[in-house]
This record gives C-alpha cells, sequence and structure tokens, in this order.
C-alpha cells in the first residue's frame, strides 16, 4: 500500500499554516513596533505569511480532493506519479519563494510579490493537478453533484485567473496604470472566488458525507446557489475598484452581482432555528462542529461583504483595516474552518476514533480559543478601520495622526492574533500527528 | 450548521439546463474580459504611455516591494501612507518623497538606492499622480448608493 498521497498534501499544508502564522504574529507586531526583527522586515514577513497562508487553502483543499475522489468517491487516481510530482513542485516553489522573500528578492505584484520566473513552476503545477484531477473524476458514472462541478471551477478558474494576473507582463497593461490595477484586481477577485469553490464543494462533501444524505449535493437549490457563487466569482469583483477612475459600468455591475448575496443571506436567516438545533446536535463531532464555526462566520462575513460593497460605504471602508478584516476574517473563520473539517474527517477515516482519545480536551479548549480570539481580531480590525476611514475622508487628517489612533485597536488585533496562532497549533498538532502516524503505518505495512 | 433539506431543497436541475447556465456565464464572462481589456480605463484608455523613467520606476516599485507598505488608489499595505497623489498633496510633493526614498525613516527602510532608481520612482508617482484622486477626498454619494468620483461629474 502506497502512502496517500491527499494526506501528504494535508501534512504540507499544515507546516505551511504555522509557518504563515508564525510570520503573520510577527508582522503584527512589527506594524506596532517597526523595529523588532529588523532583518525580517514588514515588507519581507507581510509576503511570507500573505503566501504560506494561501498555500495551506490550497495544499489542504487539493489534499482533500486528493483523498475524497479516490478514497471516498472510489474513482481510482489516473496517475499517483503525476500527484507526486505535484506535490515536489509545490513544495520545491514554495522553499523558492520563502527563501527569495527571505533575502528580500521581489518583483511580482501584491499577492505575487516573489520573482516572476517562480510562477512558471506554480502554473506547471496546477496544470499536473488539473490533468490528474479532470482524468480521474471522468470516470465516474452518472450526472455529477454539485461539488463536481465547484471542485472543477475552481481548477479551471485558477489556472485561468492566474494567468490573467500576468498579463502586466505585456506593455499594453503594465503601462496604463489604470487598466492594470483594473485587471490585476478582477483578476485576484476572480481568484479569491476560484480557491472558494474549491474551499465550499469541499463544505457541501463534508456535509454530504456526515449526514449520510445523497440527495444534498444533486438539488436543484445547490446548483443555484452555486450559479450564484460563479456569477459573483465572475463579475463581483470590482468593489476593491470603486475609488480607482475607471469605467463606470464596471464599478455599477459589481455592485448589482455583489447585492445578489442578500439572497444567501436572507436564506441563513430564514433557516437560522431549524439549522441552530442541528447544529447543536451534532456538535460532539469535530468536522460537524468546525462546519458550524464556518456557518457562523459565514454570517458575518457576508453582512460586512454586502456592507462594503456599497460604494457609499466603501467610500470609508476601502484601503482601510476593514478590508483585512473581510479578508481575515474569510480566510480563517470560513476556509480554515472547513479545511480544520475537512482535515478532522480524514483523519477520523484513517484512524477510527483517533480524535477522542486523549486529544479530545486539548482540541476543544483550542477551537474555543481559536473563535474568541478570532472575535476579537476581527472586530478590532474593523473598528481600527472605521476609525481610520472617518478620519480620512471626513476630516482629512494626517497619516501619522491616524496611526497613533489605531494603536490600541492594533495591540489588541496582535495579540488576538497570538491567541489564533496559538488556538490552531493545539488543533493542528494532534490532527497531524493523527495522519503522520497513518503515514508511518502504511510505511511499516510496505516493509 | 445549514439543514440539507431546508437549504437545498431536493429537487434536481436538469443536466442540459446546468450546462446552458454554465456556458451563458462563461460567454458573458468572456464578452465582459474583453470589454475590460479594451474600454476598461475610461478617460485613462487615451492617456499617453508611461513616460520615460516611469516605466522603470514601476518596476523599482515591485522590486523593492513598496505596495507591501504603501498603496495606491487605496490598494496595497497599511503601514505607510497612500502613494497616489504625494507628488501633488499640499506640504509634500518630489523633493518630500526623495528624502524618504534616500534615507528612510524608523517605519520604512533605507533600500540604498542609487539616484538614477530614485529618479526613476519619482517619475513613476508623478505619472500616477496625473491618473485621478485617492483617497476620493470630495467623492459625491449618490442616491442609489454609488459614487460619482472627483473629475467625473
Amino acid at each position: 500500500m502506497k502512502k496517500d498521497i491527499g494526506v501528504i498534501f494535508f501534512l504540507l499544508a499544515a507546516i505551511s499554516l504555522i509557518i504563515g502564522l508564525i510570520f503573520g504574529v510577527i508582522s503584527a507586531f512589527q506594524f506596532l513596533y517597526p523595529e523588532f526583527l529588523r532583518e525580517v522586515a514588514f515588507f519581507k514577513s507581510r509576503p511570507i505569511h500573505v503566501s504560506f497562508v494561501v498555500a495551506w487553502i490550497f495544499l489542504s483543499s487539493v489534499g482533500g480532493i486528493y483523498y475524497y475522489v479516490n478514497r471516498v468517491m472510489g474513482l481510482t487516481l489516473f496517475s499517483r506519479p503525476l500527484a507526486v510530482l505535484h506535490a515536489w513542485l509545490f513544495v520545491i516553489t514554495g522553499a523558492g519563494i520563502g527563501i527569495s522573500y527571505l533575502a528580500g528578492e521581489f518583483g511580482g505584484r501584491e499577492y505575487w510579490e516573489f520573482p516572476v520566473a517562480f510562477a512558471v513552476p506554480i502554473l506547471v503545477s496546477w496544470i499536473l493537478f488539473a490533468w490528474n484531477f479532470f482524468r480521474t473524476v471522468n470516470r465516474k458514472k452518472g450526472p455529477w453533484p454539485v461539488y463536481l462541478w465547484m471542485w472543477s471551477t475552481g481548477v479551471i478558474f485558477f489556472l485561468l485567473t492566474f494567468s490573467e494576473s500576468y498579463l502586466w507582463l505585456i506593455p499594453y497593461f503594465r503601462d496604463n496604470i489604470i487598466l492594470d490595477l483594473t485587471v490585476q484586481w478582477k483578476a485576484y477577485g476572480a481568484l479569491v472566488g476560484s480557491w472558494n469553490m474549491l474551499v465550499y464543494g469541499t463544505a457541501i462533501f463534508l456535509m454530504e458525507q456526515t449526514r449520510k444524505d445523497g440527495t444534498v449535493a444533486n438539488s436543484k437549490l445547490a446548483f443555484l446557489m452555486y450559479f450564484l457563487g460563479f456569477a459573483n466569482l465572475l463579475f463581483g469583483w470590482a468593489h476593491h475598484l470603486y475609488t480607482v477612475p475607471n469605467q463606470h459600468w464596471v464599478r455599477y455591475i459589481s455592485y448589482l452581482v455583489s447585492m445578489t448575496e442578500l439572497i444567501i443571506l436572507a436564506r441563513m436567516i430564514y433557516q437560522w432555528r431549524k439549522s441552530l438545533s442541528t447544529a447543536l446536535a451534532e456538535f460532539h463531532f469535530f468536522p460537524s462542529r468546525f462546519l458550524a464555526a464556518s456557518e457562523f462566520w459565514i454570517f458575518l462575513n457576508l453582512i460586512l461583504a454586502l456592507a462594503i460593497s456599497i460604494p457609499a460605504v466603501n467610500l470609508y471602508t476601502h484601503g482601510t483595516h476593514v478590508t483585512v478584516a473581510h479578508a481575515m476574517g474569510s480566510s480563517i473563520g470560513i476556509n480554515t474552518m472547513i479545511l480544520m473539517a475537512s482535515m478532522c474527517f480524514v483523519a477520523t477515516a484513517v484512524q477510527p476514533g483517533s480524535i477522542v482519545k486523549k486529544r479530545l480536551l486539548r482540541m476543544r479548549i483550542g477551537y474555543w480559543i481559536l473563535q474568541i480570539s478570532l472575535m476579537i481580531f476581527w472586530l478590532s480590525l474593523i473598528a481600527a478601520g472605521l476609525y481610520r476611514g472617518i478620519y480620512t475622508i471626513s476630516n482629512q487628517a494626517p497619516f501619522q495622526e491616524i496611526l497613533d489612533g489605531i494603536r490600541p485597536f492594533i495591540f489588541i488585533f496582535a495579540v488576538a492574533g497570538m491567541g489564533i496562532f496559538i488556538g490552531l497549533l493545539m488543533l493542528l498538532m494532534p490532527v497531524s500527528d493523527i495522519l503522520f502516524g497513518f503515514l508511518k503505518t502504511t510505511d511499516k505495512k510496505n516493509g | 450548521m445549514l439543514d440539507l433539506q431546508v437549504t437545498f431543497g431536493s429537487d434536481v436541475m436538469e443536466l442540459g439546463t446546468r450546462r446552458l447556465i454554465f456556458f451563458t456565464l462563461i460567454t458573458a464572462f468572456v464578452g465582459y474580459s474583453l470589454l475590460i481589456y479594451f474600454q476598461g480605463a475610461g478617460k485613462n484608455s487615451e492617456l499617453v504611455q508611461l513616460p520615460h523613467g516611469a516605466r522603470e520606476g514601476k518596476l523599482l516599485f515591485q522590486k523593492y516591494n513598496c505596495i507591501a507598505c504603501h498603496q495606491l488608489y487605496g490598494l496595497g499595505g497599511y503601514m505607510g501612507p497612500d502613494l497616489t497623489n504625494v507628488i501633488s498633496f499640499p506640504g509634500k510633493g518630489p523633493d518630500y518623497a526623495a528624502v524618504f526614498l534616500r534615507h528612510g525613516t524608523n517605519r520604512m527602510p533605507d533600500f540604498k538606492m542609487s539616484e538614477q532608481e530614485v529618479g526613476e520612482l519619482l517619475a513613476f508617482l508623478t505619472y500616477v499622480d496625473g491618473t485621478g484622486i485617492s483617497p476620493p477626498y470630495n467623492a459625491r454619494i449618490n442616491p442609489d448608493g454609488s459614487l460619482t468620483l472627483p473629475g467625473e461629474e
């Protein structure tokens, strides 16, 4: 029996998240004390934090997909060597990017600040994954459930939007800053939508599995929600650009499309009472517990997303920590909760009962430290952002004065960030230990 | 937790309908993307190309990862101020910006840039300054919640 490639991806994801969290804490304190760890100054620590946290989302999503299509859906993986090559390319590229950041070698743009050459192996590794994924899932008989549509959309649109984010290499785009910013954030908005497709597809898959209800992922409403999310991925990204002097219609279309998310919000409120009783009934099971947390954070972040999608509100929140609250709320509160649910689900599948033995109390404490810290973290960012937005737009206050004003909020944010780090570490270590133990068992069986 | 029956219902969507919606959205996306590529910059579509030095300055802006701390049009990091109008803002200007580029501050590292690099970065910031205003202090909020940016009347 060969080592499970999905489990290997989960372990790589866990390492990536720990690195990302360490640099997240460092950069938060550097915001307060810029002299702190000057060798890894903020302009280095921030991209390391962002890149490794994004890598966590990708690696754990991909790990889940490899595991589920093969072990749960019973589809033989088209090519294991391709998946292994995919993993190695990701590891080598990730290490190269980390080293280049530490050495102060950049060249790209926000979020992909690494030298452009690293984009090539990222693209190649993703093409390998796409090829392997589609050749595998094509073996499935009958109509695809909604999560296969979502994963497919995520896989294809990552390729498209990642490529689109490099259009700046062509002088036609690069030489006009307004066009360049518009295309850059068009690509980034859809790119985030593409990894959300991978993550939300995982959430629906897990719901189907934990509830043992095969009709869930084939219903009409599931597909309507998927298409609504897809339309937002394609057309709802311009809230980043409301204050950029591009065409009016770019901003109007995005405003209108973003407001369709009110349908999702209304649906959540409508079913709240019934959902709550189900959540409480299943709270003992760790994957369900994380899914319940993700639902809570979806609700809060959806309200925030809708608010900042209204241009009149966006005027005060754009370029402030409210935007960071939205990004962090989504990546930790929604994506990480779903991906932790996925990791726990796989850990429970490979070693039944393993979470209950000895590890349960530590994980329960870690879970609550994470939730409470995240709430404080999220609220302090919103408070800092609103302060900055109002003092910038209404008072036209100088930058330094605003910086001094938000300092207490940033201090709370940095301390809460440490809480998130501790909480996630208390959850990641036991689950990684179970998965690592499973890989070692596989080794012994081979031996 | 979502209640599955309530959330998703049980009716099945036909495969043909799924494909029709999917490909309609994809077609609209392709058309919209092309429109943005060729018309998306608005009045800035007619701007002359980046002047001499500004093109190199833009690449230096990326090389030194300025966006980790600074913003252009509110997009970027929060450690330092938005640089969109640093060249024309009252009390600032090219000489003011050059001091930061040459020496850094307690919040900004000294990158030990050459005079040529300082000049090229200033050329880039001067170009950006001419494209618009950020933050848009005088933006008008319309009754439908949309914004009219300065200069768009």
